[in-house]
């Protein structure tokens, strides 16, 4: 099996998955309906991202696991989510913050792992691609907007941002295995993509008017399956169901 | 190989007949969404490619396929998804579109590279009084496929189906 490849998938079907669930978890607590919907919307897309992926991670490794296993039948230390994505949903800053400083990210990624040189890779960003240039809109649109509004929606943004920066350095390491596959033109540079990253994020929250926390201590672990508190009490809830009934089919 | 492609254009034309799960005007053909039949011996195998990753129809869609073809006597059908080249509106029939716009639906305007860049669409018409003065409501609507609009004339919310 080739697990450079296995790893990869699985630690972007991680990070997709439990990111979808999170936003999931807001469903009918948005602040008005079309953004309620707008949420569900990006959590539907980055599900369909994770089983994707969650698939590939599974074809790869041919031990007839499918994604669903891969899914349901983990734990929280065989989970390789980047830990800004477990982060809890506060308030509704709070959410768009976290999916902002996620979709600066994984647009670019989805652009450049478009040609990938695996051809499953490739696919899979063929259609991300599409998907994410609308959510990377949308959670920039709400960062102006919030940042624009009143005091109280701008301070509650900046928490966000203060609190969140220091989940971002993880999304950029990488290990030799991930930089043998950057060197092979399977995956984007993680160096270029954080180029691009910090870019656009600077870009957008100097229009908005927010200060971009000076560079401090940054968290790191999920990539190794080291998490918060906060991913085993939501895996449980996730898994409750297909824990429970084994034989469910649905 | 007569009977052979014969059988295959049977194929397609009954696929023509089975309906969009969530948009039941369309059908999956004029959608573009079926790639490719191929047979051998009395195995079938459908070619699909999905128009959002996560969308929840194209469970239903494999379901519906298999379905009607086991109906009409094919029993061995297996149902493959093909993630490239990504499903684009591009695909959907001019035939398709027209019946989106009776359906209520203001369907894709222009080609899909231009719109996913900017994302605002100008000039949407408002498929009740067809009206080019709208606006955007949300890029997220009832389903991943479409967005919100109103129409700023007859004041009728409505759904476009956006381009990707």
């Amino acid at each position: 099996m080739d697990n450079a490849i296995y790893n990869y998938a699985l630690r972007m079907g991680d990070t997709c998955l439990i990111l979808s669930h999170r936003l999931a978890e807001r469903c009918s607590n948005g602040p008005f309906l079309e953004e309620d919907i707008a949420m569900t919307n990006i959590s539907l897309d980055l599900l369909g991202g994770a089983d994707l992926f969650l698939s590939l991670a599974a074809e790869v490794e041919g031990e007839g696991r499918s994604a669903d296993d891969l899914a349901y039948r983990r734990n929280e230390r065989q989970y390789y989510n980047h830990l800004l994505a477990e982060r809890p949903n506060k308030n509704f800053a709070h959410v768009m913050m976290r999916q902002f400083l996620h979709d600066a990210l994984l647009h670019p990624l989805y652009t450049g792992l478009k040609l990938s040189k695996n051809e499953h890779l490739a696919g899979i960003a063929e259609k991300g691609v599409k998907e994410s240039a609308y959510h990377i809109r949308h959670s920039s649109m709400w960062i102006v907007r919030l940042g624009k509004g009143t005091d109280d929606s701008k301070e509650k943004l900046q928490d966000a941002l203060d609190d969140l920066w220091t989940y971002t350095g993880e999304m950029f390491e990488y290990n030799d295995e991930e930089a043998t596959l950057a060197k092979d033109g399977v995956i984007p540079s993680f160096e270029e993509l954080k180029t691009t990253w910090l870019k656009t994020v600077k870009e957008v929250f100097n229009e908005a008017g927010l200060e971009v926390p000076k560079d401090k201590w940054m968290a790191t672990g999920g990539r190794q399956g080291v998490h918060s508190e906060f991913l085993g009490h939501m895996i449980a809830e996730m898994q409750y169901l297909p824990r429970a009934y084994p034989d469910a089919k649905w | 190989m007569v009977t052979q492609d014969k059988k295959i254009n049977e194929l397609w034309e009954l696929i023509k007949e089975v309906p969009d799960p969530e948009i039941p005007v369309l059908t999956l053909t004029d959608l573009g969404i079926v790639r490719e039949i191929t047979m051998s011996d009395e195995k079938v195998e459908v070619t699909i490619t999905p128009t959002y990753t996560g969308c929840p129809a194209m469970k239903v869609f494999e379901e519906d396929i298999t379905a009607k073809l086991n109906e009409s006597g094919y029993k061995q059908v297996s149902i493959k998804t093909s993630l490239s080249p990504a499903w684009s509106t591009d695909w959907m029939s001019e035939e398709g579109k027209e019946k989106l716009m009776k359906y209520g639906i203001s369907p894709p305007m222009g080609s899909s590279d231009k719109s996913v860049l900017t994302g605002i669409v100008k000039n949407v018409p408002c498929p009740q009084c067809k009206s080019t003065k709208t606006e955007l409501v949300s890029q997220f609507g009832s389903t991943p496929c479409k967005a919100l609009y109103q129409c700023s004339d007859c004041k009728e919310p409505f759904d476009y189906f956006k381009c990707i």
